[in-house]
């Protein structure tokens, strides 16, 4: 344990910069939104927030990242398995190809979409004679969302389970354990706060996004507006205590996302210390 | 079981890892494999088990080509150099695994699943952790979990893949003795892996000698110590010193080393390998071949005395003798003295 090595003065310094950092920058602008989500008085936020249109968002806000959250869930231990437990051609490509949605600006995100389904490419007119609406419509959201989020299970699972390699999957398989069995019982179990943490970071983002989402949506308020869409909208319209409001209960279901994350953490500490502990410690 | 390798080869890229190994082990042997860092046995030890393939050749079990077997149906017991205990599981549930996965079929019941997993933490005494968590037990406690969960399956063939290469030097010596008196226990086929030579030559019933994907010689313990085949296998069999030699009329005379034979002599250069206990140390020039040397270190800490010498040309040799020996030649370090080889271990022709 090296925390004794420090004087008493240096760590005094680099807790106090930390916490005067974070209370600037995300404490006081996180009380500011509920300030003014209250400032027209109680009545006033509720109204806010029991209006259609807002309640059509939250709808679609929830639907959104209830597709897109266990997609990538699986799509995400899919690939952190395929990177860490396997060598194949192309497989640097597929860690480069992980990384594009956190690299490449959620505006392009959105606009892919954009280019693939619009009315001018080659898709966007067989999509109009069959009626199918995929853009500026709930699909094209729920796609440019799962786009977004994608990496997020992926990269939390990859060093996790780099740092635990094989041995212990080659272990269950000696003792006669099936392909699924070993996935079931030693590889799931070992993983499974680093995918815990994956899905709540997925989970965040893909209720939070704003970028890629704003390209595809059109803004249709009440169909096809999510929380963060229609929170710019009625800030627009100089509808000050109804976007905090809204933005209010955004910030809410973030802080339930992470006081879930912190109970369950402390309810399992135990279990986490354990698996933590690679199985190399000599 | 016995298992039976036959023309195995396996190439990593360019790396030839093993090169037509031909080997036999019969039922209830232990045997070690031993070689350096890349000799490939551990590789031939994962081909066995199942967890590689190999590119050509084969594995008999009882005499049953294996190639199509999957890992979970060879019954092979594996022991990882790092445990590789299940972290997320109690010890019980460690060793209880091979059992829970079995088809529901042949698996046994709750009681009998028990019963088994605590005469097996009699067997390697350790009764009293079958509820903790591998990162709660020691190196050594986590090594005689890892062999009882591998013996939960009753295998035909155990595996183990430098067992004991993690733990420290007291506990390395107990579980290697432990394993041995557990093998003539349990009498199962066991092959281990090792780069200790001291741990093949007291554990083992045989020895496998590797080195460069090749075996180099197969024999007991004594044979492989004080008969080995080639210099190779004699140079990681303990510590040795080489001396060129020259071979004339049936004479051989060990000089001073690199001694440069005269022209037209019908003498023949050879190498000569004498192990530190084969060296006679004296005072006073014996004979014309005697090497002189200077002391220059002396280790008088252990159950022999262990010196080193520095002969005139500059050439470090190893001694060692007897604490008797040693109080009697009541020798100093910087002395000058005169060392003769009493015995030679192996020799060779150069060229």
């Amino acid at each position: 344990m090296s925390s004794r090595m420090e004087s008493a003065g240096v760590r005094r310094t680099l807790i106090g910069v930390a916490l005067l950092y974070l209370g600037l920058f995300i404490f006081i602008p996180l009380c500011a939104i509920f300030v003014h989500a209250f400032s027209k008085g109680v009545p006033a936020y509720f109204r806010a927030i029991q209006d259609p249109n807002t309640l059509a968002a939250i709808k679609l806000t929830l639907l959104t990242a209830l597709i897109a959250v266990p997609l990538n869930l699986v799509f995400g231990i899919a690939a952190a398995w395929a990177m860490v437990k396997f060598d194949f051609p192309g497989k640097t490509l597929l860690g480069i190809l992980i990384d594009i949605p956190l690299s490449v600006s959620p505006v392009i995100s959105g606009l892919i979409f954009v280019l693939l389904f619009g009315a001018q490419t080659a898709l966007g007119p067989w999509l109009i004679e069959h009626n199918i609406r995929i853009l500026f419509a709930p699909p094209a959201i729920i796609l440019a969302t799962i786009f977004v989020t994608f990496p997020m299970v992926a990269r939390e699972l990859i060093p996790v389970m780099k740092a635990q390699g094989s041995d212990e999957e080659q272990a269950a398989m000696t003792l006669g354990a099936s392909g699924f069995l070993t996935f079931w019982k030693v590889t799931l179990p070992n993983i499974k706060w680093g995918l815990f943490y994956g899905v709540v970071l997925c989970n965040a983002r893909a209720m939070g996004e704003f970028g890629a989402v704003s390209v595809v949506s059109g803004h249709i308020r009440g169909q096809t507006n999510t929380l963060p869409l229609h929170i710019e909208i009625l800030y627009n319209e100089y509808n000050f205590a109804a976007a905090f409001a809204v933005a209010s209960i955004l910030a809410m279901l973030a802080l339930v996302t992470l006081v879930l994350k912190s109970g369950i953490e402390y309810r399992y500490r135990e279990e986490i210390k354990a698996t933590a502990k690679t199985g190399h410690a000599v | 079981m016995s298992i039976e390798v036959k023309k195995m080869t396996k190439t990593f890229g360019s790396f030839k890892a093993l090169d037509r190994i031909d080997l036999k082990i019969a039922t209830g042997e232990l045997v070690a494999l031993l070689g350096p860092s890349g000799s490939g046995k551990t590789t031939l030890l994962r081909i066995i088990s199942g967890l590689e393939s190999a590119d050509e050749g084969e594995v008999l079990f009882h005499g049953e080509d294996a190639r199509d077997q999957k890992i979970k149906d060879r019954n092979v017991g594996f022991v990882f150099q790092h445990y590789a205990l299940f972290r997320h599981m109690t010890v019980f549930d460690n060793i209880a695994f091979g059992l829970q996965v079995k088809p529901k079929a042949l698996r046994p019941g709750k009681k009998e699943i028990s019963s088994r997993v605590h005469e097996l933490l009699k067997l390697i005494q350790l009764e009293w952790v079958a509820d903790r968590y591998p990162s709660q037990l020691s190196g050594g406690q986590r090594q005689r979990i890892a062999l009882a969960r591998a013996l939960a399956i009753e295998p035909g063939v155990l595996l183990l893949d430098e067992p004991f290469g993690s733990l420290d030097a007291k506990v390395r010596k107990e579980l290697r003795q432990w394993l041995r008196r557990f093998h003539d226990d349990l009498h199962i086929t066991t092959l281990f892996v090792t780069h200790d030579q001291e741990e093949a030559l007291e554990v083992a019933d045989r020895i496998v000698v590797m080195n460069k994907g090749k075996i180099e010689q197969v024999g007991t313990p004594e044979e492989v110590y004080h008969h080995p085949v080639s210099a190779f296998v004699l140079n990681f069999l303990g510590n040795v010193n080489l001396f060129h030699a020259r071979v004339e009329d049936g004479r051989m005379t060990v000089g001073e080393p690199g001694a440069v034979l005269q022209e037209g002599s019908t003498a023949r250069a050879a190498r000569v390998y004498v192990r530190p206990h084969q060296m006679a140390v004296e005072r006073s020039r014996p004979g014309a071949d005697a090497i002189a040397a200077t002391i220059q270190f002396i280790n008088p800490a252990g159950s022999v005395v262990k010196i080193e010498a520095k002969s005139l040309s500059g050439q470090l040799i190893q001694v060692e003798m007897t604490q008797q020996e040693y109080a009697f030649l009541k020798l100093v370090k910087g002395e000058e003295v005169y060392l003769t080889p009493k015995d030679m271990t192996f020799s060779e022709y150069e060229i």
